[in-house]
């Protein structure tokens, strides 16, 4: 039931952007929502756009995987656009009709949230499509270490990251299990009315909180067996290695920036 | 024959229940052993693993590992010396992928890194799982599973190997498979390894040194397999199996065939078949 969702799925494959460091996606991904808000004009957004494109294009999946990504967020999106339209009220009256008013800053507000939108859902996705979610785990460790200062237990979070993320598959397994199961004795599953769609899922949250319960104690005993015992004096096996290709793509995106900043004064 | 662990009047009950799992338990196991423990559901016999590490403190009574009693400050000891591969295959897969959970104990233990990375990979030859190192757990089948488990404790070197009911929810070629590669880890490393494996599988305990029955939280039989598989009417009062030779005993028996008191395996019955057959 979840296989339609692109979202956070990784796509393995071999290209430059696989290749970079985790830590330079997660942080040129992060970059880009702020950078994204510079753009005030056509040329901007074009820039925005193109380079959006060429890192799409780099990644060697295709521009099809992507719009698939957008798809589960368009309802999403059509909303905010409608209502960029309909409630701003400033700018040349274009249509007006009973308490409907579009005006020209409507049009042109609900154009550019659609577009910062997509350029933002496109470029999120190119981390997710093309890093391992244990990269990405790694990744946000290391760029999180220096809160250790302050307290943050920075290697606890990263191993509940880590286990986190290995027990999904096993999880949703389950979960189809348990449903199927259910199915068998009868409940059933998105049927009737909001209530009775809704109760018809305690059957299903419950054994799936009690076998997780169960699991975390057998986990955590393994765990322990194995001489877990927390804090700084663990070493690790899984390394990340910055490459002469993470400084290019960095110094890329900050041509990149001062770019769309320079496109603010040429209009 | 140097004892490895002993065991003296341990008791121990979980909280919030009225009897004790296990009840003045005295044993000792010696050094290089297999020894087969089994008994019927909630015997105790899970318990009794779990001491063996430390995973729960005895109540009453003293256990020794390998000449370290074990105690709250020995307990980092204790489990450097004993492996323990559990009973469910997903939930005691700690890392992302088959090498990261091989990785995992040596990671607590503060291993540097390159010792780290050919130690996980003689561990994964030794388990014959190399070619799936990057492989995620979700698609390993539950045999796989449990082989990498039994990688990640061989990584970390230790002398005594706990099979807590490991091939309890495999099937039959998964569970062949794993009893075979113990098999020859045991046969590999000698006197080195001392194996102790809780089961409720006939065949399996009946290839150990040493088979222990425990009924109701106490020891209650000791011997060879062949001595505590003879017989058969015991075992079933233990609300045990009884072994397949066994059971095609009894049944010639009471159609008047004459059959040899002692244990038999499978194997050996076909040889006494055979053999008193054709003589006739």
């Amino acid at each position: 039931m979840f296989s339609n969702m692109i979202i956070g799925r990784y796509m393995p494959g071999d290209s430059w952007i696989h290749r970079l460091d985790a830590r330079t996606k997660l942080v040129l991904s992060i970059a880009f929502i702020f950078v994204v808000f510079f753009a005030n004009n056509v040329i901007g957004y074009a820039l925005a756009g193109a380079f959006t494109l060429l890192a799409i294009m780099m990644t060697g999946l295709g521009v099809g995987v992507f719009l698939r990504g957008l798809r589960p967020l368009v309802l999403l999106m059509f909303i905010t656009t409608l209502l960029q339209l309909f409630f701003v009220q400033t700018g040349d009256v274009l249509v007006h009709w009973a308490f409907i008013k579009i005006t020209t800053d409507g049009v042109i507000n609900s154009v550019i949230v659609f577009v910062r939108f997509m350029l933002i859902i496109m470029f999120s996705t190119i981390l997710t499509l093309t890093t391992q979610p244990l990269a990405v785990a790694d990744g946000m460790e290391s760029l999180l270490k220096p809160f250790k200062k302050f307290g943050l237990p920075v290697s606890e979070l990263a191993l509940m990251l880590s286990i986190a993320l290995r027990f999904v598959p096993t999880l949703m397994d389950e979960a189809q299990s348990i449903m199927n199961a259910q199915r068998a004795r009868g409940v059933r599953f998105n049927e009737g009315s909001l209530m009775a769609r809704i109760k018809s899922f305690v059957p299903l949250l419950i054994p799936l909180f009690v076998n997780a319960i169960k699991r975390a104690i057998e986990l955590g005993d393994a765990m322990e067996a194995r001489g877990y015992r927390g804090g700084d004096q663990r070493t690790k096996y899984r390394v990340l290695t910055w490459h002469t290709r993470d400084t290019i793509a960095i110094i890329g995106f900050l041509i990149f920036t001062v770019a769309l900043i320079a496109t603010r004064w040429m209009m | 024959m140097t004892p490895i662990i002993s065991l003296s009047h341990v008791t121990y009950a979980y909280p919030n229940s009225d009897a004790p799992a296990l009840r003045d338990l005295s044993l000792t196991i010696n050094k290089g052993e297999w020894v087969a423990i089994i008994g019927h559901n909630g015997s105790g016999k899970s318990t009794f693993a779990k001491l063996l590490n430390y995973l729960l403190a005895p109540d009453e009574g003293e256990i020794t590992v390998n000449d370290v009693i074990a105690t709250e400050e020995n307990m980092w000891t204790i489990r450097d010396m004993v492996g323990m591969v559990f009973q469910n295959p997903d939930n005691q897969f700690v890392g992302a992928t088959v090498a990261d959970d091989v990785a995992f104990g040596m990671e607590n233990r503060g291993v540097p890194r390159d010792e780290m990375i050919s130690r996980v990979d003689a561990a994964l030859e030794e388990v014959q799982m190399m070619p799936f190192a990057d492989r995620e757990p979700a698609r390993l089948s539950g045999g796989q599973k449990q082989r990498v488990a039994i990688a990640s404790v061989l990584a970390l070197q230790p002398k005594i190997l706990i099979l807590d009911e490991a091939t309890a929810m495999l099937d039959p070629t998964g569970r062949r498979e794993m009893i075979a590669l113990v098999h020859e880890l045991k046969a590999r490393m000698g006197n080195d390894l001392t194996v102790i494996s809780i089961t409720h599988d006939i065949d399996e305990a009946a290839s150990a040194d040493r088979v222990m029955v425990i009924n109701d939280g106490e020891l209650v039989e000791t011997g060879l397999p062949a001595e505590i598989f003879a017989n058969a009417d015991q075992l079933r009062r233990f609300g045990l199996a009884v072994p397949f030779a066994e059971q095609l005993k009894e049944q010639l028996r009471l159609r008047g065939i004459d059959v040899p008191n002692e244990y038999l395996t499978t194997e050996g019955l076909v040889t006494w078949l055979w053999q008193s057959i054709s003589t006739k």
